[in-house]
């Protein structure tokens, strides 16, 4: 289902995908210089959010035109502002730990490099926390997703296990394919919990995080499967136009995402039903339909993770595989703006939250923090990312002295807005 | 001017929010034991005025001085304590809890740490006798009508010491007699010396209750009158900051029935009814007729158009749509045959408030179309712009918070995401309800409009003469049941149609 549909969209999307796929680039650009250029900082946001956020968009227009104090307010005030220093923030301390973490090689043909690594070793991530971002939007949340990778790559190394060539690229496309279909199944077993017996959506997925985990036990045997197969290696460890092959995967994945829900009307109807469940019925819009949809979507993803991470090792661990994926992806998916209430969801967000947390682990490695406290420093860091993110605390922190001046000229530039 | 001191001055009041100035140098005095309404069209500042008296929002200038001594309050909670206490038009109690426990949640009467249960209860119900009120107290607050839970709101909000009460639209989901009872309440509050900040958009109500009234337009004061020496026409002139030839009546009655009685049946429901909600009823509407249902409140009106449009399923009888029979399972199967419906409640059950203007008003349609058939950007435009103008929606800002917006502009965007769907029938419950007087006209020539260009309208309203104004039939309903059908001919008055709801058809 993925392959056809996967091309034609991922060279059309380009001009679609600025607000999912440059996102987090543009804002790691920004930071560098983030006294030196207010005024490029300004038109930032907005070109960011172009696709993916209509709403935040014409508040960045606006103010970019008042003048440099208005830009720059518009600038912090943006959600994806604060998450984008940290990414910065952590890349510069890579920086200094590690000389040559922002070279990237060409090296027989293969893009190398640490920022490369970054964007592979989180390629499963991202793969999660896309399809966790539009379960949220409904006002849902899946538990289950990291059961699911282990079952996908339990199913897919145990196929393979038993072909009589691993070599064989129509045995893995096989495989590939159980897999996929499994976790489609799995997310349509979340979709209807949820959307056809009215189950809490936490309720309804903690029954398939527990028992997933039991299934892909089941399926390997309580062992780790090991196997030896390049055609399915190359999802997770392999090359394919000089880039890792997770990285286009994810790409792809993203740009239709993208497409789905900014192109078409999937992301308007899924904020709808997040935002107002009730209403949305009453509009004639299909909410089961979409819930039991977004489930086996996110299923999908997860399933998609599953391979790359089996594959990347070569083996699959029901136990291990995807362990706490979840909490990393809703955690992504928090740092990258969309509420937990559900409703509107930014897909450049989750990906920028995505990087944040997989530089992070990359830090804790290069920098050296001793291994018994890595959880610790990543749960101070990702503090400090909600801390920012939140009005409350930076209205406590940094507007002390000068709250009321500096609500005169925000609130100034909009009544040039208004009349026009 | 007169001996009584007022116990509130706010004095150039001034408030904006992005993309608008909602206050612009407001003044506003409020004497003890006097009822003073704040008035005004939608979006002139009284929620904001409101809001900033009672600490929600900020002031950007301006001062409030309560007893004479400057205040500003960071959150209601401070205000509430220096005595301000504030009633919403939706009432914000929890519908969970006990009547006793909402009254005193956050203040219980305690012994040693432990909540004194008896001594809470025997409070709560001598408290609501001082309203007149004899309800069971240990009952939940969901158990009683709106117009009780309103009555709790204000029993919870006098008890905690309140000098000042401000009432935010109490009457809008209130039925005559409620709204009666509230009055009564009121006058004893007023004898009390409590002073009353009251908003409403039934004028009748303001002459019969308020004592003085100031008015605002665009966020600006046009001034303080006393009711007694300023006429209603005067006042809908000043709210609206214009001569009211265009609110005169509409051209009087539509068009007579019998000529639309030969147009084609657009929906007949035979004996469609739900058990425990609404008894079995019959009711056709032709292509082009305006049917009023009038009744009160919890008569069954919104259930029989809910029942039309596939909110709620029916358990016995059947509908046909364009004379086929057709099962109504979903809005979305309704919606599907024509028929479009705006619910009376339209936080809840109307609108998205995080989505924008234009997103709110294409939903529909785009519902219609599946996620796969996006409207084009240019078609949205169009849509969108064209309804701005033609409802006059403010701020008229596509990319607008649907949030934003004030009730009277929110009611119209839901008509707007009705309209463009172009349906044949249009059900608009209390479509008017808590709007003014110039946006409800505006409302009802579009109703009439409409119907003169083919679309069926099921018009539900709580004022008889909306009702009898715009239909060319009335259904009445009483008791979930209903009881008559009446052509709008020139006997029918509202002292017909009040008749028919007392007697229940019985004649």
């Amino acid at each position: 289902m993925t392959a056809p549909t996967g091309r034609p969209p991922m060279t059309g999307a380009d001009p679609a995908e600025p607000g999912t796929g440059a996102d987090p680039s543009v804002t790691v650009a920004r930071s560098g210089s983030s006294e030196a250029a207010p005024e490029t900082a300004a038109t930032d946001p907005a070109a960011a959010t172009g696709t993916t956020d209509t709403a935040a968009a014409p508040t960045a227009t606006a103010a970019a035109r008042p003048g440099r104090k208005a830009g720059l307010t518009a600038v912090i005030g943006h959600r994806l502002f604060w998450p984008g220093v940290v990414l910065a923030l952590l890349l510069l301390a890579n920086v200094l730990f590690t000389p040559g973490f922002l070279s990237i090689q060409m090296k027989d043909g293969h893009l190398y490099g640490s920022l490369v690594d970054i964007a592979r070793f989180g390629a499963p991530l991202i793969l999660v926390a896309v399809g966790m971002t539009l379960v949220i939007a409904t006002g849902g949340i899946d538990l289950s997703v990291g059961s699911v990778v282990a079952i996908s790559g339990a199913l897919s190394c145990l196929w393979i296990s038993g072909l009589g060539d691993q070599q064989d690229v129509g045995g893995v496309l096989v495989a590939v394919g159980l897999a996929l279909g499994l976790s489609l199944v799995l997310g349509l077993w979340n979709g209807f919990l949820v959307a056809g017996f009215g189950i809490q959506p936490i309720i309804a997925t903690l029954i398939l995080m527990v028992a997933g985990r039991g299934l892909a036990q089941l399926i390997t045997d309580g062992q780790i499967i090991t196997i030896n197969s390049s055609p399915y290696k190359l999802i997770g460890g392999g090359y394919w136009l000089t880039l890792p092959f997770g990285i286009i995967v994810v790409a792809a994945v993203l740009a239709i995402t993208a497409f789905l829900t900014r192109r078409l009307a999937l992301g308007l109807l899924i904020e709808s039903v997040g935002g107002n469940a009730t209403a949305s019925r009453l509009a004639g819009i299909r909410s089961r339909g979409l819930i039991i949809t977004v489930y086996a979507f996110c299923a999908l993803c997860a399933g998609i993770a599953g391979l790359m991470i089996s594959s990347n090792v070569s083996s699959a661990d029901g136990n291990n595989a995807g362990l706490w994926i979840e909490l990393d992806a809703i955690l992504a998916v928090v740092i990258g703006g969309t509420s937990l209430v559900g409703g509107r969801f930014s897909l450049g967000g989750t990906v920028l939250g995505a990087l944040v947390i997989q530089t992070l682990t990359t830090t804790i490695y290069s920098v050296g923090i001793p291994p018994e406290t890595t959880l610790l420093f990543k749960a101070l860091v990702v503090t400090v990312v909600c801390l920012l993110q939140s009005p409350a605390f930076r209205e406590k922190v940094f507007h002390r002295r000068g709250r009321r001046p500096g609500a005169s000229p925000t609130s100034a530039d909009p009544k040039v807005k208004v009349p026009a | 001017m007169a001996p009584p001191v007022p116990i509130l001055r706010m004095s150039g009041i001034c408030k904006e929010f992005p993309g608008v100035r909602a206050l612009s140098d407001v003044d506003f005095r409020l004497m003890p034991g006097e009822v003073h309404a704040l008035m005004g069209e939608n979006g002139a500042g009284k929620s904001t005025l409101i809001k900033v008296l009672t600490g929600v929002y900020d002031i950007d200038a301006g001062e409030i001085t309560l007893d004479g001594a400057k205040v500003a309050f960071a959150n209601p909670l401070q205000a509430q304590q220096a005595g301000i206490s504030t009633v919403y038009q939706e009432v914000n109690l929890c519908a969970n809890l006990s009547v006793a426990e909402n009254i005193f949640i956050g203040r219980e009467p305690r012994r040693l740490g432990r909540i004194r249960w008896r001594e809470m209860r025997r409070r709560a119900s001598q408290l609501l006798g001082r309203l007149d009120l004899d309800i069971d107290v240990t009952a939940p607050l969901s158990a009683y009508s709106l117009a009780v839970q309103q009555m709790v709101a204000i029993a919870r909000a006098v008890d905690i010491s309140a000098r000042v009460l401000v009432l935010d639209e109490p009457t809008s989901s209130l039925d005559a007699g409620e709204v009666e009872q509230l009055f009564r309440v009121m006058r004893r509050l007023k004898d009390e010396g409590i002073a009353i900040l009251f908003v409403s958009h039934f004028l009748d109500q303001i002459y019969e209750i308020a004592d003085r009234m100031t008015i605002l337009r665009n966020g600006r004061l046009v001034g303080e009158y006393l009711t007694s020496e300023l006429g209603q026409v005067e006042l809908v002139g000043k709210m609206i900051g214009k001569e009211l030839e265009d609110l005169t009546e509409l051209d009087e009655k539509p068009k007579e029935l019998e000529a639309v009685e030969r147009s084609q049946p657009f929906v007949e429901a035979r004996s469609l009814g739900r058990s425990g909600s609404v008894e079995p009823f019959t009711l056709t509407i032709h292509e082009g007729e305006v049917v009023g249902l009038a009744g009160l409140l919890g008569s069954g009106r919104t259930e029989v158009a809910r029942l039309l449009f596939g909110a709620d399923h029916a358990t016995t009888g059947e509908v046909s749509v364009g004379g086929t029979p057709v099962a109504l399972r979903t809005p979305r199967a309704a919606t599907a045959r024509g028929i479009a419906f705006c619910s009376e409640n339209r936080r809840a059950e109307g609108l998205i408030p995080d989505l924008t203007v234009r997103e709110n008003i294409v939903l529909a349609l785009q519902a219609a179309r599946g996620w796969s058939r996006p409207i084009p950007r240019r078609r949205q435009d169009e849509l969108v712009d064209k309804y701005i103008q033609a409802l006059r929606i403010s701020p008229a800002n596509p990319d607008q918070l649907v949030k934003n917006l004030s009730g009277g502009n929110q009611q119209k965007v839901l008509l707007a995401r009705w309209l463009i769907v172009e349906p044949r029938l249009l059900i608009l419950d209390e479509p008017t309800r808590g709007i003014d007087v110039g946006a409800k006209a505006e409302i009802q020539r579009l109703v009439a409009s409409l119907a003169d260009g083919g679309m069926a309208v099921l018009f539900i309203s709580a004022e008889l003469e909306e009702v009898l104004r715009l239909s060319h039939k009335v259904g009445v309903l009483r008791d979930r049941r209903l009881v008559a059908e009446l052509p709008n001919d020139d006997d029918l008055t509202t002292g017909v149609l009040m008749e028919t709801i007392a007697s229940g058809g019985r004649t």
